[in-house]
């Protein structure tokens, strides 16, 4: 089976140019699943302030192959999501919530969890493998408003779906018959379901009273018995959407991940 | 299983009419075949709860592994209970204010759903609809279950929380039918959905607070459904300690989901299941 070449960022010139360079990425991306609302809300996006980068000194680090490229890849998301809110609660518009507030508790406590995260992950996967570890990505939100609760709370859903739609897709990569492969599975289990979660209340807090936690754009139907299901979403679709939103500008593949 | 099995099962509208249409007598808890039901269960429910969970309060993960059927069987248990819970709930006049009804109305939609694709995969294999009795009197409880919204709200909770604790704990049973385990995973992070929001329409956090019942906002009966959830051991690390700046142990707590045993989720259900023996 051809294996899938995911390229998450575009060259440091490419990035350094105006959105167009990014435009023609993405057409150029086939991989993209169109309807991610993840990649449409790149597209969106106004990049033109994106920083200067730095190119990879040393080769681009590719998340690797089994076990070890799936804990990469959900540190790698894990990573994206843990940034992302570092930088929520450093804006204007989690600062500017009242404390003790439930909307303010709410941010701190997904902040908390995702810091957990990427922290677990770094911490197993340089347990097994300290040489191939992926390293700490940079990203760069410049497209996000975060002094703004639309954009902040918009961006964290799709994170939070984009994440549970990412781990129900990664469960049958896991070869649960390599060593701690059983419990890498139930791992990704007791982290979906957390960010399931978190999707749920940054939807009712976007929708609030309505069927928004749990909607039907955002759930799919199983063998016609209605859409009750979320996604399990492939890494390469993952990936690519992750790629299309420019968050992420360290650059690196993933060509030897499980597929099936 | 096979993929093309369920698929074939699914494609096969008398079976599904049959399933759906038992919805109509979902009010009236009449079922004749609960024996049937428990039978196909690993952990039956013999006598009292209190008996099961007793019996299965020991058992852990690897100790017991089910087969998919057997797995399948017990999911269909859940969503039984669940659909049963909020199709009740949604019939009875003045329970559920109108403000809340297209939550909990998008809820039965799922567990309908749910109902459906699991009895559909097992085709004859699937275990009959046992009989509910939401007061809890299988587990010696009287609850004003569909007189008090309170209290349906706390059900509510109890019962979807424990349904991501439950799926979760069968993960490893479908670990080797690549299928099967997506489905599971797929329904699995609906109902953490359905948990955070009606959490946090009690008040709650949207996420698991501590390994009581207490500590999540509902009476301590109910502590099993919340028992080990207080873990801050993840991958053989402890991690309660790392964290001081981001929340502490009670951050741990709330970032990582908790799986029960298939005996221990059963023991939570048997409350609300009429077995042969309680039944008076």
């Amino acid at each position: 089976m051809k294996k899938p070449v995911i390229k998450v960022e575009v060259s440091s010139e490419a990035h350094s140019k105006t959105s167009n360079s990014r435009r023609q990425f993405l057409k150029i991306g086939s991989l993209a699943v169109v309807g991610s609302s993840l990649f449409l809300y790149g597209c969106s996006d106004d990049d033109d302030n994106a920083g200067p980068v730095t190119p990879p000194v040393d080769g681009v680090f590719d998340l690797g192959s089994g076990n070890l490229g799936i804990l990469n890849y959900a540190y790698a998301l894990e990573q994206l999501e843990a940034e992302f809110y570092t930088e929520v609660v450093a804006g204007a518009y989690y600062m500017g919530l009242a404390d003790g507030s439930a909307e303010k508790t709410l941010l701190e406590d997904v902040w908390y969890h995702e810091v957990i995260h990427r922290e677990f992950f770094k911490t197993a996967i340089s347990a097994v493998a300290p040489d191939d570890i992926l390293p700490d990505l940079e990203f760069d939100f410049s497209g996000v408003d975060f002094s703004s609760r639309d954009s902040v709370l918009a961006t964290s859903l799709i994170l939070e779906d984009t994440g549970v739609s990412a781990y129900n897709g990664a469960g049958k990569l896991i070869d649960v018959t390599a060593p701690m492969g059983d419990t890498y599975l139930l791992l990704a289990g007791k982290i979906v379901s957390v960010e399931a979660r978190h999707a749920s209340a940054f939807a009712d807090l976007i929708n609030p009273g309505t069927t928004a936690f749990a909607r039907d754009g955002i759930l799919v139907d199983l063998g016609g018995t209605g859409l009750s299901y979320d996604k399990a979403t492939p890494p390469s679709d993952v990936l690519a959407a992750v790629g299309a939103t420019g968050f992420v500008t360290t650059e690196f593949t993933a060509n030897e991940l499980p597929t099936e | 299983m096979n993929l093309l099995k369920i698929l074939d099962n699914l494609s096969n509208e008398d079976l599904l009419n049959t399933k759906s249409s038992r919805r109509g007598s979902i009010s009236q808890f009449t079922n004749t075949s609960k024996n049937i039901a428990l039978a196909s269960i690993p952990f039956a429910l013999a006598a009292t709860s209190s008996k099961a969970k007793a019996a299965t309060a020991s058992m852990s993960a690897a100790a017991f592994q089910a087969t998919p059927t057997e797995v399948l069987n017990f999911a269909l248990t859940l969503e039984y209970l669940e659909r049963n819970f909020y199709q009740i709930a949604m019939d009875t006049d003045g329970l559920i204010p109108e403000a809340d009804r297209a939550v909990f109305g998008q809820i039965l939609k799922h567990e309908t759903s749910h109902v459906n694709f699991f009895a559909a995969a097992l085709g004859e294999n699937a275990i009959e609809e046992p009989t509910f009795d939401f007061t809890g009197a299988p587990g010696g409880l009287a609850l004003d279950t569909f007189e008090n919204y309170e209290t349906f709200m706390a059900l509510s909770q109890g019962f979807e929380d424990t349904g991501v604790r439950a799926f979760k704990g069968q993960a490893g049973a479908l670990a080797n039918d690549n299928d099967l385990l997506t489905f599971a995973l797929q329904v699995h992070s609906v109902e953490a959905r359905h948990a955070s929001q009606v959490r946090r329409m009690r008040g709650q956090k949207g996420w698991v607070t501590g390994g009581t019942a207490m500590s999540n906002g509902i009476p301590s009966a109910f502590d099993a459904v919340y028992a080990g959830e207080a873990n801050t051991v993840q991958g053989g690390v402890e991690l309660a300690g790392l964290f001081g700046e981001f929340g502490g142990p009670q951050a741990v707590q709330e970032a990582f989901d908790e799986p029960l045993t298939m005996g221990e989720v059963l023991a939570i259900g048997g409350i609300f299941i009429v077995s042969e023996d309680s039944d008076n």
